[in-house]
């Protein structure tokens, strides 16, 4: 590890910190429909759409009546995104002829996108058309990420408002968000991220000779050994940018290309990297202020916050050094880091990026529910690849995806506060509204899908020979990959570990229904718990008010995210990375 | 042995003694039925895993001979896990089972007198009595039921229910009306009206009530049950799904180390103790006097955020008391108290006796012998509204300013311009003064002031730091409501209050999301306490009040109040403290047995054994022992309850988190190696 590589990272913490709060104020004044400088241009557009629709703005709905809309909203769109992919071949900006994509994959794509996952069992470029990436996937980028975002404004409405069954309009808080919060932002990334280098074109795919031809050994198809020459080059091409930055933005994750955000085109430069990482915890770290905001506790709002920073410090901090320590087993070698060499364990990543970027990267990428990589997971050290895994197990809350991290950590708050709350010898309360059996039984639920989404599909790929074809390297190194692809499905996360087949029928299926699973069917308790808040009276606080401030508090939630969230992980997690790391330093690798 | 010693007696036993050891000894087996077993999903697992394991040892035993020491000693210690936690419960009934049955002996059947329509008197057995009855009972009878007295006053013996020997008043009219049955009448004659029937009176009530018969979960004990479910079946999945990882990487597991993992990571403490703090808690009521007609009202007086308390009686003495001596110009102040002891000393009042005793008290004036004086009394009447004393040729009177004004009026004096000041002075603060003349000469005034009760204010101040707010009920004008208020110092108060005044504030301050608590003994109670969250009757109230209420104090002691609050706060504490001791254990677990589990397939998994434990086996049953072990270790702390201290919220719950919080992490990882280290000696593994 290293001071530079320390002082980036704690200089990107500094930097979220800062546009937290005025992010946070913004998103208040976008969903409270306040007065926002943007207004002259948006306000007329918005106003067309309700017109057009037929959406009755002033019209507030029910958790239960929020939940169908945001359910059949998704359940069109992701209809939409299947039959885009099995009809690309005929549809307009389709310059490499791609062909139908197959229903397997398809269906696995839709629901991937639908669920803010974007897990790829694809490589883009050579899969999809430009139509399918811009019509298809980034429209899903964008609108997957609002229904988060509105989400958690209705888990914040449901704490703050009092008595009341209505809890907003999906329709408008939608359309406010793409038009207000995501549009904009992404309009000037995406420029940003042009100027840095990132492409942004219909061209067909670029063929260019190389400068240095060079020949390699290569094994036919009958096993004879035969020297071939390359000299061409083929570079693919696209609307890359306007992709890009809703990828991290929306905090989606799915790669215009199959390198995702370590391929040039994407990310092409130290600083559009710390900018894509900015943009991955922008949105889910100003939710928090818009969280003590709208609930007249801003220090509350600040206490998760603060829960949030220290687990994303203990993550980044344990990955740097997992993957700055190096390998073992090369042991002959100068892994020192130096001015002229990164040092460590530099296997899977950009030289441009280094150690500490990547170790960073990953951590973030799954804090948040992003997904997004700049290195190659699978080749990280077993404990540097772990620290992804258990991010992910945690259920992202770690800022986590936009909207649904604190969604997801408002699930933690409820059980840290039921449980702790009793010991200062009131019915537990939050914020003023007492936590009872039906929120409880409903907290426990999101946990418990969580939990069982995760393990069974896990236990049976494990046992099963259509499970185990997928794994590229056998003892726990393949049992990882396994978990990671069902943690980073459930999760919603969307990154891969890599080394993993996962473009069969079972993975396929099961990874799609792990998505979905872990999406609608996590949302649907979480809104009820909203619905059932809302309806609440609100206690004043007074001395004898369970504490959701100060450090204490944060204190407490950390430990429930650690204990609740990755106690249940722990065995499968000490026969994976942890007895893979141990096997390491006794000189076996897999 | 009479009712009333054994009742004390009962109170007074402790959890070792040999009655309710071996009688819950006994009840542990008998909870080991499936049905009653199902009522804690927690502890019904381990049953279902204890069972499993039981059948797994038998075809073990009946087909190979491998493990057969481990298994046996595993399925034990889960068999003992079970009966721990129904030994928990049956312990925390135990003194209830008592009590109940010395009350039982109480309701035996008697004879009772009922009138008849014909005004004749006929004998019928009590149990034949209906509401509606109206029954007569003399000296040395008990009274066959619940009822009002409708004529007549008559000394009861309440001791069978209260435990408190000294007789009690009990006449119609007035708020001292209600008569428990089976209770004795001690002197006199009373007509009493039945008011319940059979097998719904107070006294079947308080059985069903001390023996846990009556029981229903509360609502947090329901939310508790509901995550300890939650968290079972999150670890029933971990468990289950471990088998085919372990399958994947080459080491299966035998169903024995399974259930002790699962074992271990549900939440047995709390699962195996939660009844128990619960009906504890009940009892603690009990032992203090006070019966709660539900679980759910011991829970809801945690939550209390306001407390009613009516003035007289709760925050003041029931009297007013002479505080000081105010002489007029001219007259000097022992002079005055002198005049003033003179015309108290035949005064039989409160507040005539508190006047003798402040001279005594601060001019060592004593009482005369006024029989050698001559003297003569003259009592207060509604009409003169003075008394006094006729005394060798002084004529002295003590009343009220208007009416001493009237007196000395005829001599041509008038009261001092001083002493009106005075007198105002006094009213505005709270007090009442009195006029003090002699020979129609005004000596000055004495301030009667209300006497707040001792600790009072200190204990207001630990409300306080609570987040309770008291307030005052008073019938008193606002300006002596207000003097006494700051006196007591309480948060705010309600002056010149009727019962319906009380009742709309109680609405109101629910209506802001709070709980009520408030006390009441009068039927103009009753609406208001059956509006509270909280509302204690006074035993001696009516009937209509001890309806109304969600418990009664059988001391009839308002000030109980705030031991209510506390008993309802450390039930809840109590609760939040284990569940966060259990959940904090897990993690020792898993570091005994994970290694334990796989690190003969995998040597180099020995680092997680951070314990070192010796053997795998000895590892697994160590964790198992403790797990067992620590429910017994915590059967006192769940019956007398975590101690409260009455600071704020943060104060304590940063106090409870470091104890049960992280003592819950490290307790077990000491325990774990201990055990692990006493085996060999033990030769259990």
């Amino acid at each position: 590890m290293t001071a530079n590589g320390w002082f980036q990272i704690l200089f990107y913490l500094l930097v979220i910190f800062l546009i937290t709060k005025p992010l946070g104020i913004f998103m208040t004044r976008v969903f409270n429909r306040e007065k926002t400088f943007l207004d002259f241009l948006l306000r007329p557009i918005e106003k067309l759409v309700y017109r057009l629709t037929g959406v009755d703005e002033s019209r507030e709905m029910p958790w239960t009546e929020y939940t169908i809309a945001m359910l059949l909203f998704s359940g069109v769109s992701m209809t939409l995104l299947y039959l885009i992919e099995r009809t690309q071949r005929w549809l307009p900006l389709n310059p490499q002829k791609f062909g139908n994509v197959d229903p397997p994959l398809a269906f696995g794509t839709a629901a991937s996108f639908t669920t803010n996952t974007n897990w790829q069992a694809y490589s883009g470029e050579s899969t999809m058309t430009y139509l399918t990436q811009m019509a298809g996937l980034s429209y899903h980028n964008f609108v997957s990420a609002a229904v988060g975002i509105v989400l958690a404004i209705v888990v914040i409405r449901g704490i703050a408002r009092r008595e009341t069954e209505n809890l907003g309009n999906f329709w408008v808080d939608a359309t406010r968000c793409l038009l207000w919060v995501l549009l904009p932002f992404c309009l000037v990334g995406a420029l940003v991220l042009v100027s840095q280098g990132v492409v942004q074109n219909f061209r067909p795919y670029t063929t260019v000779d190389l400068i240095q031809p060079y020949t390699a050994e290569v094994t036919g198809a009958d096993g004879k050994t035969a020297t071939q020459t390359v000299t061409q080059q083929i570079i693919a091409q696209g609307p890359v940018a306007s992709q890009e930055a809703i990828k991290e933005f929306g905090t989606n994750g799915g790669g215009f290309f199959n390198a995702n955000s370590a391929h040039p085109f994407e990310n092409p430069t130290p600083f559009s990297n710390f900018f894509e990482l900015v943009l991955i915890f922008a949105i889910p770290s100003g939710l928090t202020y818009t969280l003590g905001r709208m609930t007249g506790s801003q220090r509350h709002g600040w206490a998760v916050w603060a829960a949030m920073a220290f687990l994303f410090l203990a993550g980044v901090t344990a990955a740097y050094w997992a993957e700055a320590s190096g390998n073992p087993l090369l042991a002959g070698t100068d892994q020192r880091a130096t001015a002229f060499a990164s040092g460590g364990n530099m296997e899977g990543k950009e030289v441009r990026f280094g150690i500490a970027n990547s170790a960073l990267f990953a951590t973030v990428t799954t804090d948040a529910s992003c997904g997004a990589v700049n290195a190659q997971h699978d080749s990280f050290t077993p404990l540097g690849g772990m620290v992804p895994l258990i991010n992910i197990m945690l259920g992202e809350v770690v800022f986590g995806g936009v909207g649904a991290g604190l969604y997801g950590m408002f699930v933690f708050v409820v059980l840290a506060v039921f449980i702790a709350g009793l010991m200062v010898g009131r019915t537990p309360e939050y914020l003023g509204k007492k936590i009872e059996s039906y929120d409880v039984k409903m907290a426990m639920l999101a946990v418990l899908i969580l939990t069982f989404t995760i393990l069974c599909f896990s236990a049976i790929a494990v046992v099963k020979p259509y499970g185990l074809a997928g794994i590229s390297n056998p003892g726990p190194h393949g049992l990882t990959q396994i978990l990671y692809a069902y943690v980073s499905s459930t999760g919603n996360n969307g990154s891969a570990f890599g080394g993993l087949h996962a473009n069969t029928l079972w993975y396929n299926t099961t990874t799609a229904a792990a998505q979905l699973l872990g999406r609608f069917f996590m949302i649907i308790p979480i809104m009820a718990i909203a619905g059932s808040l809302a309806k609440k009276k609100i206690v004043p606080g007074s001395a004898g008010t369970f504490p959701v401030t100060g450090s204490l508090f944060s204190g407490l939630l950390v430990s429930t995210v650690l204990i609740v969230g990755a106690l249940t992980f722990f065995p499968a997690l000490s026969l994976g990375p942890i007895l893979e790391h141990l096997l390491m330093h006794a000189g076996k690798v897999f | 042995m009479d009712p009333v010693s054994e009742i004390t007696e009962i109170r007074k036993k402790t959890l070792m003694d040999s009655t309710i050891l071996s009688r819950a000894i006994v009840d542990s087996f008998r909870k080991l039925e499936p049905r009653t077993m199902a009522k804690n999903p927690v502890m019904f697992v381990v049953e279902v895993a204890a069972v499993l394991t039981t059948v797994q040892l038998i075809w073990n035993s009946l087909h190979h001979a491998e493990q057969i020491g481990f298994g046996l000693q595993i399925t034990l210690w889960l068999w003992f896990t079970v009966l721990f936690a129904n030994f928990a419960e049956a312990m925390a009934e135990g003194r209830g089972k008592a009590q109940a049955d010395t009350l039982r002996k109480a309701r035996a059947e008697t004879q009772a007198r009922r009138l008849r329509g014909d005004a004749g008197i006929e004998t019928v057995l009590s149990s034949k009595l209906r509401a509606g009855d109206v029954v007569v009972v003399s000296a040395g009878e008990f009274i066959p039921g619940d009822g009002e007295v409708i004529e007549g006053v008559a000394s009861v013996d309440e001791s069978a229910i209260t435990g408190e020997s000294a007789p009690v008043i009990r006449e119609s009219g007035g708020d001292r009306s209600a008569v428990t049955g089976g209770t004795r009448v001690l002197s006199d004659e009373i007509k009493v009206r039945i008011t319940s029937n059979p097998g719904e009176t107070f006294l079947d009530r308080m059985i069903k009530l001390v023996e846990g018969a009556a029981r229903q979960k509360t609502p947090n004990e329901i939310a508790l049950n509901i995550l300890l479910a939650g968290l079972t079946i999150i670890f029933l999945l971990a468990v289950v799904t471990l088998q085919p990882f372990a399958v994947y990487s080459g080491a299966p597991q035998n169903i024995f180390v399974l259930v002790s993992l699962l074992v271990c990571l549900i939440p047995t403490t709390i699962g195996g103790l939660l009844s128990a703090i619960g009906i504890a808690g009940m009892d603690r009521l009990i032992q203090r006097n006070v019966i709660a007609m539900s679980g759910r009202a011991v829970e809801a007086s945690g939550d209390v955020d306001v407390l009613l308390l009516d003035k007289t009686g709760t925050i003041t003495l029931g009297n007013r008391a002479a505080t000081q001596f105010y002489p007029a110009p001219g007259i000097a102040e022992t002079y005055l108290a002198d005049a003033a002891q003179l015309a108290s000393l035949a005064d039989e009042t409160p507040e005539g006796r508190s006047i003798v005793v402040l001279a005594k008290e601060r001019y060592n004036l004593r009482g005369r012998d006024l029989a050698a004086h001559a003297a003569n009394f003259i009592p207060f009447s509604a009409q003169t509204r003075m008394s006094g004393v006729d005394i060798d040729g002084r004529e002295i009177r003590k009343g009220a300013p208007a009416a001493i004004a009237r007196f000395v009026s005829p001599g041509g004096n008038d009261v001092p311009a001083e002493l009106k000041t005075c007198v105002e002075e006094i009213s505005n603060s709270g007090g009442t003064p009195l006029l003090v003349a002699e020979n129609r000469r005004v000596l000055g005034a004495i301030a009667l002031t209300d006497i707040v009760k001792g600790g009072m204010r200190e204990r207001f101040e630990h409300l306080r730091a609570m987040g309770i707010r008291t307030m005052m009920i008073t019938g008193d004008n606002p300006l002596t409501a207000a003097a006494i208020a700051r006196q007591a110092g309480v948060d705010d108060f309600l002056a010149e209050a009727r019962p319906e005044d009380k009742m709309a504030l109680i609405k109101r301050e629910q209506a802001k999301g709070k709980l009520v608590a408030m006390t009441g003994d009068g039927t103009n109670d009753a609406p208001a306490l059956a509006q509270a969250d909280v509302g204690v009757a006074m035993n001696t109230g009516t009937q209509a009040a001890k309806e109304a209420g969600n418990m009664v104090d059988l001391d009839s002691n308002p000030t109980k109040l705030i031991e209510i609050v506390e008993i309802g706060k450390q039930l809840l504490i109590t609760r939040g403290a284990l569940t966060t001791f259990s959940v904090a254990n897990d993690v020792a677990k898993y570091f005994a047995i994970i290694p334990a589990m796989f690190a003969g397939a995998f040597p180099v998994l020995e680092v997680l054994n951070i314990m070192r434990l010796r053997t795998p086996e000895s590892a697994i049953l160590s964790a198992v022992i403790f797990n067992a072990l620590i429910i017994i270790a915590l059967i006192p702390l769940a019956l007398r309850g975590v101690r409260y201290r009455p600071v704020g919220a943060a104060a304590l719950l940063q106090r409870n988190l470091l104890i049960y919080g992280v003592g819950g992490i490290i307790a077990p990882f000491v325990g774990i190696k201990l055990i692990d280290m006493l085996l060999p000696y033990l030769g259990l593994a």
